[in-house]
């Protein structure tokens, strides 16, 4: 298992290599540095001072040593608008982001699972066919629509709920989150169910599927026969089949879900960090997408890792493939 | 008596032969229209883009002829009478004032040219890559399915963010992020079913001929290829108009003289909370429509053309 | 033993007149048309036929677990004078892996291949029996040392993937056997084992049903391994019993035309370097039954009489067959069908 989880650290450390590589040629050859990475307000006389900083007269492979040198000591260039380290905005933002992708991660499983799991045992209902509609339409409707569509109904017309912003934080358990206040909870449910509604359709599916194919093994049938009850097959002896597929997808799109909240955080004016991205795209506030792009894609390497993780662990024959191999 | 007994056995002996002389085409036809839900989307959509193509002639204003948009009647209620007294808003105006029927449809009008078209470009792109990795593979190939499976791990939200961050606005720009996000689907597919295609007779038949490597390739395994091509053009168009949609309502996609259905949406936001709710809603369910009705004839075309599926 | 002693043994389990039918888009699948058999208690029944007679379904229908589009339409079960057919789904899984056991065809799909050994064996107890989770325990170890598993405390802590088909295979005969049952239905269980495996596996299923008195109805389609195994043999044609008798008899001198049918083909039977005896034709379609017997399309001694279903007929003590025209029988008048 360490053998393994050290060389799956290896091949992420690649992969953070690969894209950084990919990075720096986006910003360096297909786009201009000079107009990339320093403030357009600035005189000639600060621009030549920056080129010389940067290194831009230097060659090429100089260049990428020193973005890799200042990369590496978190030094991912200063906002142009804010004044301060892009890195650190970043990050001051991340928590809200995150809290965000838990929480619509969350609904997906809790709304998912029995949903899926029901249009799987009782496939010809009228009930699990209406929950396979829905779930085609959640496919087919744009994230940001319905997230418009949300605040008329919740919000403009019945007033429930609020339309915009983030509640009040609490910390518990040393951890700082709105999900511990009322008020806080009010403003996240919508934006986290709107993140939520492809993955949770997507759970529907994958559960569905696991559950009528698992429902006709043999290990389903033998355990019937073993007079076990149905709620213990159910929820035992085919959820935790169903469970692996579903954990290892979910996983996955957890990366997926940090990227879409870019546009369920721009209509929910929630402060996050893709929030903050669309900010700097439409202030020309270049630092900080590239310290965007480059936390994104280390989050992405550190998700999938733990993923297989988490998939070696719930997974009985792969742990075993994996310590004799 | 004899006769009589001749004319049903021969009527029965047409009917038994009528599906045999089918034409392929016939046959798709008749599969696809199995399905009336299919048939009606399939109706549709020959009709949202009719209505995209002709709707210069159709509309009862130019909504970016500013001479004839009067600031005046902005935000009006659906059903009110023009100030001119020449047409009523069915839909009611926009913030500027524009007829919201009319500039819905020239909103269509862009968002469809712009998926279509990115559609086609990546099609073309990504099959012709996807051919080449199948056809010469070795490291080619794995280079080329490495970049694939790398540019798939990330969402495609967020390579079209970023390649629009590095390229700025524009249509063209939008085009080129639209493409690069889509274009791995591509190449993917074809790859997978070239390599399954290179392996049948046929192919060693057309080398055995002589045929050099582009006929081959584009004359006899390209089309063989096609019917998985077919339903990834629709389901990837689909995906191609939600997204640029999506990037013009985050105000990074197509400039505010070429509003997509994402842009009128994105401009009747601000308008949401006053309650005046048309200026977003009707744009969004054109675009709703539109990708839905998409992607059912895409749901079909896959089950129809699915060889595995097929009896 | 005499006579009235047989009569008082109340039989395990009889089924009578039993149809199962499954109810298609294409038409009524008669899987099981009227099937009647019975174990006793330390006996072993072997249930003979080719794939699609309905002997599987047989052993479905007996523990209830017949899913739609099937139902059981006619006939009775009866375990130990208790009518199965009418009791209620509740009733019916207190009964099943605690008094009634089944063990599959494949080890390698009947355990759950993310649950531990341990969990799937104490779960088996826990839901018939109110014990301690040691106790439970205790009953695993002692149920896989009982089919021959060594060490038994180890293999508990693995997870099915861990073992081998017949080492599968013995955990799940243990947990067949781990409650003590009246009967087991034993669902072709050695053939997908290898030969060497599939012996042992016999001679441990045979000991431990004389050893427990547990009865056994052991479904096959391998006459040989029934030959030496089963007290008493049941063939199975076309959702219909076609001879039954003791194991010997039947072996010695089948009655049925198919029954001869299926011993003729055991490549033992046949001299070296011969054609393998083959029983000519195809199974028919069970929507699509010939008129009459159903096996008169294949048989290669058919009389006019087959056109007609013919009725079981006992022929000899526990010794009955579904036959006009049985072998070895010296024929019924029937002159003009003798050349």
């Amino acid at each position: 298992m360490t053998a393994y989880i050290i060389r799956r650290l290896m091949q992420s450390a690649a992969v953070v290599l690969a894209m950084s590589v990919i990075v720096f040629l986006g910003l360096h050859v297909v786009g201009d540095p000079v107009y990339l990475l320093i403030d357009p307000q600035a005189d000639q006389a600060e621009i030549e001072r920056t080129i010389r900083r940067l290194g831009l007269d230097q060659p090429i492979w100089m260049q990428y040593f020193h973005f890799l040198k200042g990369a590496l000591s978190g030094d991912l260039g200063k906002s142009f608008v804010h004044g301060t380290s892009a890195l650190k905005l970043i990050v001051e933002r991340m928590p809200a982001t995150l809290e965000i992708a838990i929480a619509a991660t969350l609904m997906a499983i809790l709304l998912g699972i029995p949903l899926g799991l029901y249009a799987g045992l009782k496939p010809d209902s009228f009930a699990s066919k209406s929950i396979m509609a829905t779930s085609i339409l959640g496919f087919s409707l744009p994230t940001f629509w319905v997230g418009i569509m949300m605040i008329m109904v919740f919000a403009v017309m019945l007033g429930w709920l609020p339309s915009t912003g983030r509640g009040p934080t609490a910390t518990f358990l040393g951890i700082t989150s709105s999900l511990f206040t009322i008020d806080g909870l009010r403003h996240i449910t919508m934006p986290a169910l709107n993140l939520a509604l492809l993955k949770i359709s997507l759970v529907i599916r994958l559960t569905r599927a696991g559950t009528r194919e698992a429902i006709h093994q043999d290990y389903i049938k033998f355990a019937r026969a073993k007079g076990i009850p149905t709620s213990r097959i159910v929820g035992v002896h085919l959820l935790k089949n169903i469970m692996i597929p579903v954990v290892t997808v979910l996983g996955l799109e957890f990366g997926s879900l940090i990227a879409f909240s870019v546009v369920t955080e721009t209509i929910f004016a929630w402060p996050g960090m893709g929030k903050l991205l669309i900010d700097s795209i439409q202030t020309l506030d270049r630092p900080i997408i590239v310290a965007y792009l480059i936390i994104i894609v280390m989050l992405f390497v550190v998700i999938n890792l733990i993923v297989d993780i988490l998939y070696s662990i719930l997974d009985p024959r792969v742990r075993i493939g994996e310590k004799s191999a | 008596m004899s006769t009589t007994d001749a004319g049903p056995a021969v009527a029965e002996d047409a009917a038994v032969r009528r599906p045999a002389v089918q034409t392929p085409f016939q046959r798709f036809v008749a599969d696809y229209t199995e399905s009336r839900l299919a048939t009606i989307a399939f109706v549709a959509l020959i009709v949202t883009m009719l209505l995209a193509l002709i709707a210069p002639w159709i509309v009862p204003q130019n909504p970016y002829d500013l001479a004839q948009v009067d600031i005046m009647d902005s935000r009006l209620v659906p059903g009110t009478p023009a100030s001119s007294g020449k047409y009523t808003h069915w839909l009611g105006t926009d913030g500027a004032g524009r007829d919201l029927v009319s500039a819905m449809l020239y909103g269509l009008r862009i968002s469809l040219a712009v998926g279509v078209m990115s559609g086609l470009i990546a099609m073309a792109l990504g099959a012709a890559i996807g051919l080449v990795a199948a056809y010469v593979g070795g490291k080619v190939e794995s280079l080329i399915m490495r970049i694939v499976d790398l540019q798939l791990s990330f969402p495609a939200i967020l390579v079209a963010l970023m390649l629009i961050a590095i390229l700025g606005k524009g249509v063209d720009k939008i085009i080129i992020a639209l493409v690069t996000v889509q274009w791995a689907y591509y190449a993917r597919t074809v790859r997978g079913s070239a390599l399954v295609e290179s392996r049948k007779e046929y192919v060693e038949a057309a080398r055995c001929l002589g045929l050099s490597n582009g006929r081959i390739l584009f004359g006899h395994i390209l089309p063989n290829c096609l019917p998985p091509l077919i339903v990834v053009v629709t389901v990837q168009t689909a995906h191609a108009i939600s997204l640029e949609a999506t990037l013009s309502f985050l105000g990074v996609g197509l400039p505010q003289t070429e509003p997509s259905l994402g842009l009128l949406i994105s401009n009747g936001f601000q308008y949401m909370l006053s309650g005046e709710y048309w200026i977003s809603f009707f744009p969004g369910l054109v675009l709703l429509m539109t990708i839905v009705v998409i992607n059912l004839v895409g749901d079909q075309l896959r089950d129809v053309l699915n060889p595995r599926l097929s009896k | 033993m005499s006579g009235s002693d047989q009569a008082a043994i109340e039989p395990t389990l009889a089924v009578s007149g039993l149809k199962t039918h499954f109810f298609t888009k294409a038409g009524v699948v008669k899987a099981v048309d009227g099937v009647s058999l019975h174990v006793n208690p330390g006996e072993i029944l072997g249930l003979v036929g080719e794939s699609g007679s309905g002997k599987s379904i047989t052993g479905f229908s007996i523990l209830g677990l017949i899913d739609a589009p099937g139902r059981i339409v006619e006939g009775s079960i009866r375990y130990k004078g208790r009518e199965l057919t009418t009791s209620s789904d509740e009733e019916l899984r207190s009964l099943r892996g605690d008094r009634i056991a089944m063990i599959f065809q494949d080890p390698m799909m009947t355990l759950n291949p993310v649950l531990r050994i341990d969990t799937q064996m104490i779960e088996t107890v826990h839901v018939h029996h109110r014990v301690s989770k040691a106790e439970a325990l205790e009953r695993a170890r002692a149920a896989l040392a009982e089919v021959g598993i060594p060490s038994p405390e180890s293999r508990l802590k693995n997870y099915p993937h861990e073992l081998s088909g017949g080492m599968r295979q013995r955990v799940a005969i243990a947990i067949a056997f781990i409650n003590k049952p009246d009967l087991i239905i034993a669902d072709e269980p050695t053939t997908a084992l290898d030969v060497t495996i599939q012996a042992q596996i016999l001679a441990e299923a045979q000991a431990l049903c004389a050893r427990t008195g547990t009865a056994m109805i052991w479904i096959t389609h391998d006459l040989a391994v029934v030959s030496s195994l089963a007290d008493r043999i049941a063939v199975m044609y076309a959702g219909r019993i076609v001879e039954t008798g003791r194991t010997a008899d039947v072996v010695s001198a089948p009655r049925h035309p198919y029954t001869q049918g299926l011993i003729n083909s055991v490549p033992s039977h046949n001299v070296r370097g011969s054609r393998l005896n083959q029983i000519p034709g195809m199974t028919p379609s069970l929507i699509n039954l010939p008129k009459g017997c159903a096996f008169r399309t294949r048989c290669p001694q058919a009389i006019d009489a087959c056109l007609e279903p013919p009725p079981i007929r006992e022929i000899g003590p526990g010794r009955e067959v579904r036959c006009f025209n049985p072998v070895g029988v010296a024929r019924p008048a029937t002159a003009e069908a003798a050349p």
